[in-house]
């Protein structure tokens, strides 16, 4: 079993509950095409999360829910609407912010340890305290034996296993999952959305989920918003009412299949929610 | 096990085996066909010049050596500043850098008697030919090496908040250091080439004129045990550098 004791996230204050931790009104992003012209990737978007939530965005690959996420993280810019990040205005990356990228981007030069360590060396956080926080994470994830190799020694889920604990490390109050199992083989995503979703349960923190796997974007969150093709906006919500925790007798619940046609339908269909 | 030890013998020995091989041919037909020790010496022959003249050959390959690592070591100290000026920033990248790969088509060596003309008869001049030699390979690879950061882990750094200097600290650097050793292991081979023609253009010592005046004394075999000497060196520099390189950047397979 998983102790998380010591890692759990300061409830926050009362009056702040009522803040949303991410909110975007009318969000558009227009990139430059090649041939001189501008690409709409995405928008106009709205999208609030709220505080403890986890929220699952679906969408056919270049629907522009990438580009969500970088916007959310700061990586980029909107051309029109608003961002705000707990009531501020959200204009460049916080460090109250972890991400989790689709790949696991751990540097080949340094171990385990040191690259869980790396926002910490960045943010020139107190060294004794980070490192103690890190080997927890470690142990949490089962990596601990494997903190002093260098992540190329490991396999494809102990590597995203690290990217997690990294995007952690900094206690961040909103994690961000660019399609973090893309990567990976079918079992091994199954494996680490199931233990996402627990460590997500004991960390209590809040999350923003972009992936493509509908059974994946069911099992982790509260509520799944679905996108459209490019350029990407949010054509349907659905509430996943599903109990805590989740694992792996969740999926043949009749209600996971209840849900998951009902995202597919409206994916491939273009049905209305 | 007995099997795949045997073959890594092989394998090891394969070269070695080879060299001496060839070198026995070579000793058999300068025998058999009685070639004039002055065209093409026996192996035995150099071999035995090469021990009468030992303290020669030793003080010639000293300064040899001296001039093609000074030359080195000035051209990463000259061209790693300027690679992280280039890569970081666009206006020293427009302005520095048609110039210098300009100036690396000008064939080195025929800056050589130019070189030894402007800066006299002393050590300099070669010195300076090894650095002109050397330069443009460290910095073209270095130039690459900075900038080959993949963009996942910019957003990486970026999305932690890390400033530009850590930027460069803890990603650049790294992924730019193979590159770097690239860039070194072209240029020392080049190095030991721009120090014997400028040795052959005035010099007192060195190598280079170890063979310049032993050709035009018939003394052919001291002459072939000079080239041998600088094989051996040039040889040596690189797998001195290889072995840096491994203990250095031991994160490629």
């Amino acid at each position: 079993m998983i102790a998380a004791t010591g890692l759990r996230a300061a409830p926050p204050p009362s009056p702040a509950a009522a803040v949303a931790v991410i909110d975007l009104k009318g969000v558009t992003k227009v990139y430059a095409g090649t041939d001189g012209g501008s690409v709409y990737a995405l928008g106009p978007v709205d999208l609030r999360i709220e505080p403890g939530s986890f929220v699952s965005v679906v969408g056919p690959s270049g629907c522009g829910k990438s580009t969500l996420l970088r916007l959310v993280a700061g990586l980029e810019m909107p051309d029109q609407g608003t961002m705000q990040r707990y009531g501020a205005p959200l204009d460049g990356p916080s460090h109250e912010v972890g991400i989790v990228f689709q790949e696991h981007v751990l540097f080949p030069w340094i171990s385990v340890l040191e690259n869980v360590l790396l926002p910490a060396d960045v943010l020139s956080l107190p060294k004794a305290a980070s490192s103690e926080r890190a080997m927890r994470l470690l142990e949490m994830t089962g990596l601990k034996d494997f903190a002093n190799l260098r992540p190329q020694m490991l396999s494809g889920g102990m590597k995203q296993r690290a990217a997690f604990c990294r995007a952690m490390l900094s206690d961040p109050r909103l994690l961000l999952l660019d399609e973090p199992f893309g990567a990976l083989d079918a079992l091994t995503r199954e494996e680490l959305s199931l233990e996402l979703s627990r460590l997500w349960q004991d960390l209590g923190r809040t999350a923003l989920l972009i992936t493509h796997d509908i059974e994946e974007a069911i099992l982790l969150g509260d509520r799944i918003l679905i996108m459209s093709d490019r350029p990407g906006t949010i054509r349907a919500e659905i509430a996943v009412d599903l109990p805590r925790p989740r694992n792996a007798e969740t999926v043949k619940l009749p209600r996971f299949q209840e849900i998951k046609y009902q995202v597919r339908d409206i994916i491939f269909n273009r049905a209305q929610a | 096990m007995a099997a795949s030890s045997s073959s890594k013998f092989v394998k090891r020995a394969a070269t070695p085996l080879i060299y001496l091989a060839l070198l026995a041919l070579w000793e058999l037909l300068a025998h058999l066909l009685k070639v004039p020790t002055w065209i093409l010496p026996a192996p035995s022959t150099i071999f035995e010049a090469a021990v009468k003249w030992a303290p020669e050959l030793a003080h010639n390959t000293w300064v040899t050596l001296r001039e093609t690592v000074v030359g080195f070591l000035l051209a990463i100290v000259l061209s790693l500043p300027l690679s992280i000026l280039i890569s970081l920033n666009p206006l020293a990248r427009q302005l520095l850098y048609p110039i210098l790969l300009g100036l690396q088509s000008v064939p080195k060596v025929a800056v050589a008697p130019l070189v030894i003309l402007w800066f006299g008869l002393s050590e300099w001049p070669k010195i300076i030919v090894v650095v002109l030699v050397c330069f443009f390979p460290i910095l073209v690879n270095m130039v690459a090496g900075l900038e080959a950061v993949p963009k996942t882990m910019l957003d990486l750094m970026r999305s932690l908040g890390a400033s530009p200097h850590k930027v460069f600290r803890r990603l650049r650097v790294p992924v730019a250091l193979p590159h770097f050793f690239t860039g070194c292991k072209v240029a020392v081979t080049f190095a030991v080439i721009g120090a014997v023609i400028s040795e052959f253009v005035a010099a007192q010592d060195g190598l280079g004129y170890l063979i310049l005046i032993s050709t035009a004394q018939s003394q052919t075999p001291l002459a072939f045990a000079a080239i041998a000497l600088l094989t051996v060196l040039s040889i040596a520099l690189f797998h001195g550098i290889e072995f840096l390189e491994r203990h250095v950047v031991d994160w490629t397979p």
